[in-house]
Parts: C-alpha cells; sequence; structure tokens
C-alpha cells in the first residue's frame, strides 16, 4: 500500500493569543488545529491511538513527552519496521498540549508555574478561575475525589462538560469509538500507570488483562534507566476520582485506556529538571509503545481475534 | 520533522507571549481574614483496611512518607535529604482512643547520591491519631546503617563556616525556577528547606494527605543567633489528594552540631487567582 504521511498541526490558537486575545475564547476546533493526526493514508477506515498530554497546566514534562514521541514515529518509520507497520494500520491522534489557556498560564511567570486547571472564568458567586480538566468528563462526574470549591485544585467544574477542552475530547472520541483502540493521557509525576476506574467500587471488565499490558509497560519502562512505575487503578495506588478522561474513554469502549504519571516521585516534583527531560521521555516512550504494540497485535496479527470490551 | 520543528515553534512562541491586561493579574496582597487552619481535602479516604496492606498501594506509601518526613527533621542536612524508595511490607490495625498505628518495612535513598547511592532499611510505627481537630502523627523510626553511609561532616563544616559570617546575607527566590533551575551554591539551600519543610509535613499529615515539596518560593537569611545559622523559608508544599498548593513561611536554624530546627510556622493563604476584573 503507497502511503504518505498526514501531519497536521497549526497553532493558530497560540498566534491568536499574541495577538491580543483574550483567554478562553471558545475555541472552534475547524479553525484551530491542535491535535496532530499521523499515519499512512488508506482507502479503508482505520483503526487509532489516541494520546493526550498537558490536560493539567503545570505538568511540563508530559507536553514534552508528546512532542518526543512524535519526532520518535516520525523520525523512524521509515527505517523501523515496526513503526512502519504501526503507521499502516494504525492512525495516531495526539495532542500535546489539551490544557493550552492553562499551559500558557503556566509560563506567565514564577507566580503561575503550578497553575493546574483551566483558565475559564467561575460561574455565579466564584471569584476564582478554572476546572479541573480531568474531573470534568462525564464519566460518574462527581461522585469521589472531587470538590463543589470552585477555587480548590480539584474542582469538577459546575456541570459535567462545562469546559470545551473535556467537550472537543468527548465529541471527538464518541466520533471515532469505532475505530479508537487505545486510549493514552499523559501526566506527572507519580511514576505511575493508571487503569480504569477511578471509582473504589467499580471494576473494568478486561481488569485483569489491563493489569498484565500495564504491568508489561512498566518493565519496558524500567529496562531504559531502571525508572521504576508502579501499576494499578487510581483508587489502589494514588487515589480515588471521578470525570476523568481515562475512565470515559473506558466507559464509552475504548477497551484499552491508560493514564501514565510521569517523573519523578516528589523529589522535584512538577519542576523536574532539564537533564531528566529526555530520560524521562526515553523510558515512556518504550512504556507506550509496548502498549501501542500489544493493542496492535491484538488486533492485527493473529487470524482470529476476539476484541475484549 | 516538520511536524517537529512546527511544535518547537510553538514552545518559542509560548515563552514570548506578552503579560495579560492588568485586571487579571492577582492581588500583591489577599485581604480578608484568612483562615488559620490549612485547608484539608476534602474526600474521607475509607481506610477500612486493616492487616496485611499491599506494599504499592497509597495507604503504606502515605504512612511511609510520613517516616520518611521524621526521619528527614533527625538526619536531614545541606548536604543530605532522604527520599521514599520502596515499602517493602506494610501493616494497620486500629488501636485504642480511635487511632490507627502502621507498621513499615521500607527502604530510602539519599537524593544526594541520585540512584546509585545505596538504600538503607528502615522500620516504622506510624501512629495517626483520630482526634476531632487534627493532631500530629506520631512516629518510631530505626534505620539499619544510618551512621555507616557516608559522612557529610566536610560539607555541612565548609557550608557553615561560608554562611555563618556575621555580614553574610543570602536571600533568593524561585529554588528552582520554572525550568528546574537551581544554581549548585544554592543546592544546600534547597535541601535545608525540604528538612524544615518536613517538620510541617511530618506535623500536617494524616491518612488522607501525601506531602512533597514543591518548590522554594523563597530564602532569607536572618541574623545568626547562638551560632546557628538562621533562615526564613517560604515554601510551597504539594499534597496528592486534594492536589493543592499549600504556602508555609517558616523560620528555621541550622548547625552541623545541632542540625535543623523550625522555630515558626505560619500559614499563608494563596490568593485565589485573578479574582474576577470588576465590570
Amino acid at each position: 500500500m503507497k502511503g504518505s504521511v498526514i501531519s497536521v498541526l497549526v497553532v493558530l490558537a497560540v498566534l491568536d493569543r499574541l495577538a491580543g486575545g483574550l483567554e478562553h475564547r471558545s475555541y472552534d476546533y475547524t479553525k484551530y488545529h491542535t491535535m496532530d493526526e499521523i499515519g499512512f493514508k488508506s482507502t479503508t477506515p482505520k483503526k487509532a491511538v489516541w494520546m493526550d498530554c498537558g490536560i493539567h497546566a503545570r505538568e511540563w514534562i508530559a507536553p514534552a513527552f508528546c512532542q518526543h514521541f512524535v519526532k520518535e514515529i516520525l523520525g523512524s518509520y521509515k527505517t523501523d519496521s515496526n513503526v512502519n507497520m504501526l503507521f499502516k494500520n494504525l492512525d495516531f491522534y495526539i495532542t500535546p498540549v489539551l490544557n493550552m489557556d492553562g499551559y500558557i498560564y503556566s509560563w506567565r511567570d514564577k507566580t503561575t508555574r503550578l497553575w493546574r486547571k483551566s483558565r475559564s472564568p467561575g460561574t455565579g458567586n466564584c471569584t476564582c478561575f478554572g476546572t479541573d480538566l480531568n474531573r470534568n468528563f462525564y464519566a460518574n462526574w462527581g461522585m469521589v475525589g472531587i470538590s463543589r470549591d470552585c477555587c480548590s485544585d480539584i474542582y469538577n467544574g459546575p456541570t459535567a462538560l462545562s469546559e470545551p477542552e473535556a467537550k472537543a475530547v468527548t465529541d471527538f472520541l464518541g466520533a471515532h469509538q469505532n475505530e479508537v483502540l487505545c486510549y493514552l493521557t499523559i501526566h506527572s509525576y507519580g511514576q505511575l500507570i493508571l487503569i480504569p476506574y477511578g471509582h473504589p467500587n467499580i471494576s473494568a471488565p478486561n481488569y485483569e488483562e489491563l493489569m498484565e499490558v500495564g504491568l508489561a509497560a512498566a518493565k519496558a519502562i524500567k529496562a531504559v534507566h531502571g525508572t521504576s512505575y508502579k501499576v494499578g487503578t487510581a483508587p489502589d495506588i494514588l487515589y480515588a476520582n471521578s470525570g476523568t478522561s481515562r475512565d470515559f474513554a473506558r466507559l464509552i469502549g475504548i477497551p484499552y485506556s491508560f493514564t501514565f504519571e510521569l517523573r519523578d516521585k516528589g523529589n522535584y516534583g512538577f519542576i523536574l529538571p532539564e537533564d531528566q527531560i529526555q530520560p524521562a521521555c526515553e523510558e515512556a516512550y518504550q512504556g507506550a509503545m509496548s502498549i501501542v504494540n500489544y493493542v496492535h497485535d491484538k488486533n492485527f496479527k493473529s487470524a482470529a481475534t476476539t476484541a475484549t470490551l | 520533522m516538520k511536524t517537529f520543528c512546527s511544535v518547537w515553534l510553538l514552545l518559542s512562541l509560548v515563552e514570548l507571549s506578552p503579560a495579560p491586561p492588568a485586571s487579571q493579574e492577582p492581588p500583591l496582597a489577599c485581604t480578608g481574614a484568612p483562615d488559620p487552619a490549612p485547608p484539608q481535602p476534602e474526600t474521607a479516604e475509607d481506610m477500612a483496611s486493616t492487616g496485611d496492606l499491599e506494599p504499592t498501594h497509597y495507604p503504606a506509601r502515605r504512612a511511609a512518607q510520613v517516616a520518611l518526613h521524621y526521619l528527614n527533621t533527625h538526619h536531614g542536612s545541606p548536604f543530605r535529604v532522604f527520599g521514599l524508595q520502596q515499602v517493602h511490607k506494610a501493616s494497620a490495625e486500629d488501636v485504642g482512643a480511635g487511632g490507627r498505628k502502621y507498621k513499615l518495612d521500607f527502604s530510602v535513598t539519599d537524593w544526594g547520591s541520585g540512584s546509585a547511592g545505596p538504600a538503607l532499611r528502615c522500620s516504622a510505627d506510624v501512629l495517626f491519631p483520630r482526634t476531632e481537630r487534627h493532631s500530629a502523627p506520631e512516629v518510631q523510626l530505626h534505620c539499619e546503617a544510618l551512621h555507616q553511609i557516608n559522612s557529610t561532616a566536610q560539607e555541612d563544616d565548609a557550608f557553615y563556616q561560608k554562611y555563618i559570617s556575621p555580614d553574610s546575607a543570602v536571600s533568593a527566590r524561585d529554588i528552582p525556577d520554572s525550568f528546574g533551575n537551581m544554581s549548585e551554591e544554592m543546592q544546600p539551600f534547597w535541601r535545608l528547606a525540604r528538612v524544615a519543610a518536613s517538620f510541617i509535613m511530618l506535623r500536617e499529615s494524616s491518612e488522607n494527605t501525601e506531602f512533597n515539596m514543591a518548590k522554594v518560593a523563597s530564602v532569607t537569611q536572618q541574623e545568626s543567633r547562638e551560632e546557628q545559622l538562621m533562615l526564613e523559608f517560604v515554601v510551597l508544599l504539594h499534597d496528592f489528594p486534594s492536589q493543592e498548593i499549600v504556602q508555609w513561611k517558616l523560620l528555621a536554624s541550622w548547625s552541623p552540631d545541632r542540625g535543623v530546627r523550625v522555630l515558626q510556622t505560619e500559614w499563608q493563604p494563596r490568593c485565589p487567582h485573578a479574582t474576577k476584573p470588576p465590570n
């Protein structure tokens, strides 16, 4: 199959900001392309892998990782037969900075570096800005691990999907739910691979398989620089939560849904030193590819494939 | 490659982004009566597990982190800060008067020596009291071979001699900076802040918190007292369950003989970021 790489990244939203545009405009997603679509063209519909980085503004290593991932796959598909095969059978949808407003705000100055949420103005009597995008999805919204105080860093928003960023992801995944095989969302810190669900009383039907795949990814990560990642559900290894993008993806039937929490474990936390960027990205790349390859092989190699939902 | 270049361009454009309009600036000083108690996380975790705990799960890790804060208050220095490497075994039981006691077997490493450094094996009992008003957890800790690890006495003394002189007036902000940079000169101050912050993190910890120090907002050397280096720090702590950044001002003393002591602490309410601009 003759192939060509389709790659679109036009960051007009940033240029708009430089021209004096205000925060939190309602981004017209047909006008501002903030997502990469990468893979060989095909005449038949393709399956896909989704990866987003930077749902939380202060987790700077995450957008760096998305860029590293894109650079790696684009730089190797001609010579690496594995990546070449992935491009044939899969499209990669990658959003390097999902929470654009928050991320740009966190670059503003030293006092904003640790911002987490979106930058939507408070509603009603609220004088604070922002909703935690990773509590705003329609996935057991508001049930656990959230705050109804709009100034809180885990404020889940006035309603589910109140935030255009969460709505945009929801709409896209909904429209592509039969194509997307794998959902990866990249965060920091903690060195964890989290599997659905965030609610302690709800188990994913393929929990065992998700654990297996996650543990294999952690092993792949460790092989690079010796870094240890733990694997488990959020309520087990981190804390209970709800309204997360990972849970939403699993709930609409995307079978393989993982959250990566990258380096470190609390030494520098969100403010990872420069000399750790490259190794953190290198090891996480192997972890992500371990999952992507598993998902690919399950769907494209064996003759009789049963998708587990 | 083209995409990578576009993305690189994105980053450079972001750096040049101009400041937002003045109405969005957070107020320089927050008005209004500060809440005397720092914010506690809103979700009460169900801590029903008693008996053996899964070492990779958060209840064991949070208790170990408390033991780690205790370790750092006693053995931390400008050239030594311990980090949690791994929990090997953990168990918990309810004790009289409504507390819960954790028994832990875990390893720590000295961050200074990086991953190459030796791991120290520790055992600890951590008691979280269950009182109406929060009270600090109680820790009993024993680490093997604590005195066998490489002594930092030489570096400690050199650092002490340099800054105890009467005309020393160290003052710095944002350690590390937004990009994770920290000068070599600032590293011992960052470690001292981390050790001093451990006193606060230890005191404020419960089964529903998990603290790390996010950054040092400022360090201002005060006049030395009784041959102790006196340092005023403003530290930003990160709590996992609430994801909040909690700001504390504190006054700490240090000398090679006496170690770190914290004399005063003051919780500083952070202004809600950008109150609404007036209509």
